[in-house]
């Protein structure tokens, strides 16, 4: 794992420096990415909410929606931070521990594809 | 660039699960048969790299946001399929577990910013690469590929959301879903992203070759052995 150190550590540092991804559009009073309004947001801009929209709006309620646990979207400044912070050191886990996971079985079985069928 | 539920309609979104499919397919055994186990790590740390990427939000003049993906970075070191792999991790575990993109939309999110995007990229820095083969050209090929690589996933999500319209309006000249036509979302979405994320998208990856060639992880960016890039 040595030859990863150098790699491992930038991930940290971008995982530290993730909250300014949170700041800097607040500071900026910018909203969401063109094409990921709100159903409200929608309501506002067209003048109505799109049938199907409406109905097919939110069939999965994520665990930490937005980076953040649900119920505490309106959290002090700082909270909201350090949650979006906690979000990045979730997601390099995650990520990178199902990365590793699918990319290990795939390598394992198999180096002579004469194992598979087809 | 990650289109939420509700605003692709059900033949759109089964359309690029259908055609997302037999890729992740083809990634899961280019991956298998060329990803020596060393650079196994690697895979993961991509995939932990493109979510964190994605995390910086940058404010866009017109009042919203966006972000860079990392994507052609990650192809250029483990391979286009490999980058595939990845990114579609980091895309499943946003909408998974940050509600970041739908998940009606993950075969969408996975064709724009995980496949049209690193092979887009990456071909075009291989392409730039035979005719910039000295060290600053490494790098010029490799921001032009970061470049192209995400304004054609940003055209390819445009193009998305812009054909809703035409496939489901009401008989009251309302849409059902996505509500803006082909030329406003191309529109919007081409000029965010050619002027301000890709230019960003070109110096993360400009800047992260620059810095990894000249680094100890400069093996990170050795060309995958023969045949692993196809």
């Amino acid at each position: 794992m040595k030859e990863y150190r150098g790699l491992l550590v930038a991930l940290g540092v971008m995982a530290l420096l993730a909250p300014i991804g949170l700041y800097l559009p607040q500071i900026m009073k910018a909203g969401a990415a063109w094409g990921e309004w709100g159903i409200l947001e929608v309501r506002k801009m067209v003048g109505y909410a799109p049938a199907g929209m409406e109905k097919a709006a939110e069939p999965w309620k994520a665990p930490i929606p937005d980076y953040a646990p649900s119920g505490r979207e309106n959290a002090s400044i700082p909270e909201q931070g350090l949650h979006y912070l906690l979000s990045a050191f979730l997601g390099i886990v995650a990520c990178g521990g199902g990365a590793y996971l699918l990319a290990r079985w795939l390598t394992r079985r198999g180096s002579p594809p004469a194992d598979r069928r087809q | 660039m990650h289109i939420p539920d509700g605003y692709l309609g059900p033949p759109t979104y089964i359309a690029t699960y259908a055609v997302c499919a037999p890729l992740w397919g083809v990634a899961a055994r280019k991956v298998r048969e060329s990803l020596h186990s060393r650079r196994v790590p690697l895979l993961a740390i991509s995939a932990a790299f493109s979510f964190l990427v994605m995390m910086f939000n940058v404010p866009l003049p017109g009042g919203s946001t966006g972000h860079a993906v990392g994507g052609v970075l990650i192809a250029i070191s483990v391979g286009p399929w490999g980058a595939m792999l990845s990114i579609s991790i980091a895309l499943v575990i946003q909408a998974l577990l940050f509600g970041d993109g739908g998940i009606t939309a993950i075969g969408a999110n996975c064709l724009n910013i995980a496949f049209v995007m690193p092979f887009a990229g990456y071909y075009t820095y291989r392409l730039l690469s035979r005719a910039l083969s000295s060290e600053r050209g490494r790098v010029l090929a490799a921001g032009i590929g970061g470049y192209v690589g995400l304004n054609a996933a940003a055209f390819t999500t445009a193009v998305m959301f812009g054909i809703q319209p035409l496939l489901h309006t009401s008989p009251d000249g309302r849409a059902l879903y996505a509500p803006y036509p082909l030329s406003v979302a191309v529109h919007a979405m081409m000029l965010q992203h050619m002027i301000v994320i890709g230019t960003i998208e070109a110096l993360v990856t400009g800047l992260a070759v620059h810095y990894l060639r000249r680094s100890r992880s400069a093996w990170v960016l050795d060309p995958p052995e023969s045949g692993s890039s196809r």
